[in-house]
């Protein structure tokens, strides 16, 4: 099975190399419109988040020590996930996979800490359909979060995969998608910590 | 074999990527990030100064991660093809933003009695 893979790979060399660049081409492109719908719920997130509807601030929920760990762990993971990336030119398979799953559990604990967040926000009886600006404040926030949901589940598939089939130019390419998303939203965090946290913390 | 390693290794317009550049990338987002949550702990800039240092921080650690961990550059026509629709959306995302932030500021400024 995984020889069979490889050898696909082989005997359409020039023809899969120039394929996967064009391929690659249009996950960014995907990945550049995704900014796109961020970009929308930043705007109602500035122009909203004021609107408490006699709720207390927003920066009166949040702490800030909390955030920055939540920010480590998310850093930590896609600094983890490019070593994974390197070990993979190196066709180690058992190093993709280390760094893989440190990259997975630095993800989830990110993710742990956020749904954290938001349960204890809803229990205190500040949930999205209190006001406008918790409802823009849930919107955005959670929309990264699902995101980064997503790439954990894409991450658990493609560990699955890797742990299968050999480290071949189909893993290479699958692994560069998940990688471009991973760091973008690493790079989407950078936005959200500095506009949602902490310029409403000043 | 040694072919099979060059088609792994394949780039796709970007730099090459070493543990070094990811290092690189990995402290400069550091300092950036606890530059920004310091300045605002601290709180003994005056309140404008702090906007700016956020924004100026959050950019910088920006261009620190396109450069270092997505290898993003202009030195070849590849990497340029995925530099430009870069530059596009990040026009494209300003325009949005600043737009939006500017009708509604109005409307409200017009609107309120």
């Amino acid at each position: 099975m995984a020889d069979a893979s490889t050898t696909l790979g082989h005997g359409e060399h020039s023809h899969h190399h120039n394929m996967d660049a064009v391929d690659v081409f249009g996950f960014w492109i995907y990945i550049l419109s995704d900014c796109l719908l961020f970009a929308t719920l930043f705007a109602g997130y500035a122009v909203l988040h004021n609107n408490t509807f006699g709720g207390p601030a927003l920066k009166e929920l949040f702490s800030l020590p909390y955030v920055l760990l939540e920010t480590m762990f998310l850093l930590a993971s896609s600094f983890t996930y490019g070593l994974a990336m390197i070990s993979m030119y190196r066709s180690n398979r058992q190093q993709v996979l280390g760094w893989l799953m440190i990259t997975f559990l630095f993800g989830l604990s990110f993710v742990v800490m956020e749904v954290n967040e938001f349960v204890k926000l809803y229990m205190e009886g500040h949930s999205w359909h209190s006001s406008a600006a918790m409802t823009s404040f849930f919107s955005l926030v959670g929309t990264h979060g699902l995101h980064v949901s997503m790439g954990l589940v894409w991450m658990a598939i493609m560990m699955f995969q890797v742990a299968k089939y050999k480290v071949n130019p189909v893993m290479s390419r699958r692994l560069t998608y998940l990688g471009l998303f991973w760091h973008f939203l690493d790079i989407v965090w950078i936005f959200l910590f500095t506009i949602v946290y902490l310029m409403g913390a000043i | 074999m040694s072919s099979d390693h060059d088609v792994v290794a394949t780039q796709y317009g970007t730099g090459k990527k070493t543990v070094k550049s990811y290092v690189t990338g990995l402290v400069l987002s550091l300092i950036f990030t606890f530059l920004a949550f310091w300045v605002v702990t601290d709180h003994s800039l005056p309140t404008a100064a702090i906007y700016i240092a956020l924004t100026v921080f959050a950019v910088l650690q920006l261009i620190a991660q396109m450069y270092f961990f997505l290898r993003m550059s202009a030195s070849n026509s590849e990497a340029r093809w995925n530099l430009m629709p870069f530059i596009f959306i990040v026009l494209i995302v300003l325009i949005l933003v600043f737009g939006t932030l500017w009708i509604m500021y109005n409307l409200n400024y017009n609107m309120v009695s």
